[in-house]
């Protein structure tokens, strides 16, 4: 199994995304071509939680190298609720990376869910609900689901929780987060807008004497605008990324979904 | 003859000697310790090329060509690549042709299947069946059914090297269109090419139905007319294709399919103009 990862990635196509895939090592003589079980289908997803919401986003392009499979591919999906349209939910999971792995997860993640409550008579929280998304991903870490997930909820307390992923299941909480193939594009754009990182207080001196902005909660508007933001601008820099934006907006009311023409090009 | 089913038949033991196993494995009974290692699709051998398929207003039109390849060498010439499931989905297959024929039985069984087990509304009996509208397996469901086959064989590392378009109408009567490849990737779009058709075919779909909101206005005479023409587009420029080819249209009147379909008006009149790789203008 472990040869199944010593090789990169078939070169069909622009594949930016997981760059950090193993490159082929041309030691031992003559291999012969196996089947690869992974393909990029390109996009890019993001994620930013606030003091009483959390909104997933993601562009509804599916690629498979340089051809554009689908303009209105959604990456976006409800997790748990009532019936195969998922009424009611209240937890939203976002995959990007090999669509058919996604696909599967968010079955197997969506199924737990629903199964959760018919055997304990109480929806799931997004705390536990993450915890299990992890251990979902982690159970096939020698043949791993190749996606980056964003899960986003509100928690107990009914503020925005927003949990990030690694394709084995490492996890985390956070304010935000950027997935996919303008990850590295867009994280940077939030660090800053969102967590003010090398932001100053103005009216504070110079040199040693600057004050750090401290971040806090952002309103719903403004997390909205950088949103659209920062995927106008990653459809500008990443062929992988275009067509539409969806947005998904999880407040105490439910599971708000809308849509946004990207460029097509 | 004896009362052993199982030996009626067979060489008898008394005149022949018992049955000597030793060359079979043990799990058969035999001496053999080592079993054959278990094969698995490398690669594709005698393969179908590219299928479209264009969705219109009331319905889905599918075309494919009746060429099986074996590598370059254009070895079958009547292969039928689109198979009807039921009166309202069919499948066309790209991709190899052995694969397709263990789908196509798989989809055969699975129809008998359902025909034995789905309910019958109020229907007294076989005839009255017929008129009412049992409730049949959509193409939707056909291509989830399809999907779910596809990414299980590639999880196991044994894929079925196909690329398919599942079309005709879902529970609502709606039209669908959706692909499935041996990776287990499914989307769903207006238009839809597999292999070469992707890169030929697809820009010229989408000019005739670039959304959803086009393919409303969409009638079933244009579209058909659009996917005719992208397969002799396809026949001008893909080495691997043929011009005889099957299309068929799905509707709420079921499904209109042609087998034995010819090219027409077929011109090379543009190619003298052509410099170049076609975009050189001096």
């Amino acid at each position: 199994m472990a040869s199944l990862f010593q090789q990169s990635m078939p070169s069909t196509g622009p594949g930016y995304s997981f760059a950090s895939a193993p490159t082929h090592h041309s030691s031992s003589g003559p291999r012969q071509h196996a089947f690869y079980p992974y393909t990029d289908n390109g996009g890019s997803t993001l994620g930013i939680s606030g003091a009483t919401f959390t909104i997933l986003a993601g562009d509804t392009r599916s690629t498979s190298g340089y051809n554009i499979n689908s303009r209105y591919a959604p990456k976006l999906f409800r997790i748990g609720g009532d019936g195969p349209e998922n009424e009611g939910a209240r937890i939203v999971l976002s995959v990007v990376g090999f669509a058919a792995d996604g696909n599967a997860l968010k079955e197997r993640l969506d199924t737990m869910v629903k199964m959760y409550r018919y055997q304990h008579g109480k929806e799931i929280s997004v705390h536990a609900c993450a915890q299990r998304l992890s251990h979902i991903l982690y159970g096939k870490r020698f043949f791993p689901y190749y996606v980056t997930a964003i899960l986003g909820g509100l928690d107990d307390e009914g503020k925005g929780a927003l949990y990030s992923y690694d394709p084995v299941g490492s996890y985390e909480r956070e304010q935000c987060r950027a997935a996919g193939a303008a990850s590295s594009l867009i994280m940077p754009f939030l660090d800053n807008q969102v967590n003010l990182k090398n932001q100053y207080d103005p009216a504070s001196g110079e040199g040693l004497e600057k004050v750090m902005r401290v971040p806090e909660p952002l309103p719903q508007e403004t997390v909205e605008q950088l949103v659209r933001d920062a995927f106008t601008s990653a459809v500008e820099r990443h062929i992988e990324v275009g067509d539409g934006l969806q947005m998904m907006i999880i407040t105490k009311e439910g599971v708000q979904e809308t849509f946004t023409p990207l460029k097509k090009d | 003859m004896n009362h052993f089913p199982e030996a009626w038949g067979r060489p008898r033991d008394d005149i022949y000697g018992s049955y000597n196993a030793s060359y079979l494995p043990q799990s058969r009974g035999g001496l053999q310790s080592h079993h054959q290692p278990t094969t698995h699709t490398q690669q594709p051998i005698v393969t179908g090329t590219s299928v479209l398929a264009l969705k219109f207003s009331t319905g889905v039109v599918i075309a494919a060509d009746n060429l099986a390849s074996y590598g370059s060498l254009a070895r079958f010439t009547d292969v039928h690549r689109l198979k009807p499931f039921n009166k309202r989905a069919v499948v066309g297959f790209g991709g190899d042709v052995s694969d397709m024929q263990y789908l196509d039985r798989l989809l055969n069984s699975l129809d008998v299947e359902e025909n034995y087990t789905s309910p019958t509304g109020d229907a007294k009996s076989d005839d009255d069946r017929a008129l009412v509208d049992a409730p049949l397996m959509s193409a939707k469901n056909l291509h989830t059914y399809l999907a779910k086959v596809m990414y299980k064989r590639r999880t196991d590392f044994n894929p079925l090297w196909n690329a398919l378009l599942v079309c005709g109408l879902d529970e609502k009567d709606q039209p669908f269109l959706a692909s499935a490849d041996l990776l287990g990737t499914t989307f769903s779009a207006p238009s839809m090419a597999t292999g070469f058709g992707a890169h030929l075919a697809q820009p010229l779909l989408r000019r005739v139905a670039p959304d959803e909101a086009a393919t409303q206005e969409l009638s079933k005479e244009k579209a058909v007319e659009a996917i005719k023409e992208c397969m002799k587009v396809l026949f001008y420029r893909d080495a691997r294709s043929m011009n005889e080819y099957s299309v068929a249209v799905i509707d709420q009147s079921g499904v209109e399919l042609k087998e034995d379909e010819k090219l027409e008006n077929q011109s090379w009149a543009f190619a003298d103009r052509i410099k170049g790789y076609g975009t050189q203008t001096v």
